[in-house]
């Protein structure tokens, strides 16, 4: 970590700066208003599309960014190397650093899976009974605690699984410590419901009224409604849902960097401790010398993980298409 | 019988959504106990010394503040620019098709992987270092698909006869969309972008290698690295080898932090509430 870079105190003061910076704002309000005394219509809407254009952009730059930095390993260190179990990127001179890629790889699968087992049973039957079973009012208290939950910031969760969940584990198995895949996967649950939960209520409320007359007319109880006409029918929506929040959980660094103990052994066992690609980035980009083959490594992680999460996402989309379709 | 099994099933959907929020409320009380005897004047507003285990977090704070603020100038503007763009121009053609891609796409990037970006783009090819400017464009990128789909649909909610109107009355579009679009789309605007910041607040991965530092002790600027509260409790609560001695340090931090992202929060859904009673169409 590069921790300290203490630098003298330059006492030239910077207030102005920042009042100048906040008095932008109304200033940006004003051109923005006055725009069609100086520009024809034509202008305004060009200057709009190149507005909308830097997502466009952005996504282009991260793929080209990561591409730039990270392919060049491909020819400074053998790439059989990467399908080997050993991630030993800095050694001492004159011995090669290895750069298995297979247990960042197994680590975060394992997490992830884990996580995912725990999650998606309870994330879709809280969804279910937000939506379909809770009352008006219970809806209302129960909604805002979601909320809650997803503005929390991950490193909060990384610090409450570090102080409660941690000694907790290592207390109830016997473990040498506490820090475990499992551990890891028990926050990333907590953190993955509000996703999971908010699109499948979504997908499920979004299933038209008519199904849930035609099955109770012909005699069926709520709950069999619920299970057999409501839940199926907003089934793409759930698993939109599931693999938006899987994205979520393959994605996330500060809680697993904190508590899943950084082994990089090669485990399929969840009560060991692994290190995901995340944490590899988070922990060692720190360290490195900018441009080295070890730095290309860390990019090559990236990119693995940005393919991931960029499948998931398209898959998710796809499922809620077809949602979109049916309802 | 067939009741009774129902119910029974009811029972444990019950059980099951309300242990959320018991783990919820576990989280957050927990935070606030640990934290609030280490809440004072001092640790407000002191500097960090030893290696954080004593001191306070002021110029934390500060550093915190520096980045949303910049992140608010970046964001805001471009976040909102395209919504309108989208709502308001956009046809349905490819190249909109291709926005919309990118900004679905842009929400599912990992945080880390903004990280790496903002490393590789703002502070190497543009030579910004590790720095607020930096770190603030990385945080840009990662909440503009926030800002972007709520202020969409803010927009999209003001009815169709509003724009009619005006359109018939010999406003042209510009005209039609500043006074009689955006006045009533401000409310879930900022709603959206109040909600973007909160998560930019408390982000670590993305300002990791962009913008934070454990220590600094030169006075905040826009090109200088700076502390971040989620940086500094991730440090604390990581790298300070004495754990007992620094825990109120880490609940404090933790405790500022969650209270910086909650008010964040509830401004955004007072906003929304008190504006959603206002208009009605």
């Amino acid at each position: 970590m590069s921790v300290t870079s203490q630098k003298n105190i330059k006492t030239e003061s910077k207030k102005g700066g920042l009042l100048g910076f906040l008095a932008a704002f109304p200033l940006f309000g004003r051109w923005i208003a006055s725009l069609h005394k100086r520009y024809s219509e034509g202008t305004i809407k060009f200057f709009f599309l190149l507005m909308a254009s830097t997502s466009i952009l952005v996504v282009v730059l991260i793929f080209i960014f990561l591409g730039k930095e990270g392919i060049p390993f491909f020819w400074k260190h053998d790439p059989a190397n990467l399908i080997t179990t050993q991630w030993v990127p800095v050694r001492p001179e004159g011995i090669t650093p290895s750069f298995g890629m297979l247990p960042l790889l197994t680590g975060s699968l394992l997490v992830t899976i884990v996580a995912t087992i725990m999650c998606v049973p309870i994330g879709v039957l809280s969804a279910v009974y937000i939506a379909e079973i809770a009352g008006k009012i219970e809806k209302e208290i129960l909604k805002p605690f979601l909320e809650l939950l997803a503005t929390i910031p991950s490193v909060v969760f990384g610090f409450f699984a570090l102080v409660t969940i941690v000694p907790f584990i290592q207390r109830v198995f016997g473990l040498s410590t506490g820090m475990t895949a499992f551990t890891g996967s028990i926050i990333l649950t907590i953190m993955a419901l509000p996703t999971i939960i908010t699109i499948s209520e979504d997908a499920i409320n979004s299933v038209p009224s008519s199904y849930r007359q035609a099955s109770l007319a012909l005699g069926a109880t709520e709950l069999q409604t619920t299970w057999k006409a409501i839940v199926p029918s907003a089934l793409s929506g759930i698993v939109a849902a599931v693999m938006l929040g899987i994205g979520r959980v393959i994605g996330e660094t500060m809680a697993v960097l904190m508590v899943t103990g950084n082994s990089r052994a090669l485990t399929f066992n969840p009560m060991e401790s692994v290190r995901t690609m995340t944490a590899t980035v988070a922990a060692e980009m720190g360290e490195v010398v900018y441009g080295d083959v070890h730095y290309n490594a860390l990019f090559l992680v990236g990119i693995v993980l940005l393919l991931f999460t960029f499948g998931l996402n398209m898959i998710a989309q796809r499922y809620l298409r077809v949602n979109e379709v049916k309802s | 019988m067939r009741r009774g099994r129902e119910e029974l099933v009811k029972w444990i959907l019950r059980i099951v959504t309300y242990s959320i929020v018991a783990i919820t409320l576990y989280l957050v009380i927990d935070i606030i106990i640990g934290g609030a005897g280490t809440i004072s004047w001092e640790f407000l507003t002191a500097t960090p010394s030893k290696a954080g285990v004593e001191g306070g977090i002021g110029p934390v704070i500060l550093g915190t503040f520096y980045l949303i603020s910049a992140t608010i100038m970046i964001a805001v503007p471009l976040g909102i620019a395209s919504a309108i763009y989208l709502a308001e121009y956009a046809k349905p053609s490819r190249f909109t098709r291709l926005i919309r891609l990118a900004i679905i796409t842009l929400a599912g990037v990992p945080s880390i992987v903004f990280g790496l970006f903002g490393l590789g783009l703002f502070v190497l090819v543009f030579g910004f270092g590790t720095s607020v400017i930096a770190g603030s464009l990385t945080l840009a990128c990662l909440i503009m698909p926030t800002i972007i789909v709520a202020s969409e649909e803010a927009i999209k909610a003001v009815p169709q006869s509003f724009r009619q109107g005006s359109l018939a009355l010999g406003a042209t579009k510009w005209q039609m969309i500043k006074s009689q679009v955006l006045p009533y789309s401000i409310p879930g605007m900022m709603t959206g972008s109040i909600l973007g910041i909160g998560r930019a607040a408390g982000e670590t991965a993305p300002i990791m290698f962009t913008a934070a530092v454990f220590y600094s002790r030169s006075i905040p600027t826009i090109t200088k690295p700076v502390m971040a509260l989620p940086f500094h409790l991730f440090t604390l609560s990581t790298q300070v080898p004495d754990f007992e001695k620094v825990r109120p340090m880490q609940y404090g931090t933790a405790l500022v932090l969650v209270f910086l992202v909650l008010i964040f929060a509830s401004i955004a859904i007072l906003v929304r509430s008190y504006y959603r009673s206002r208009y009605k169409w």
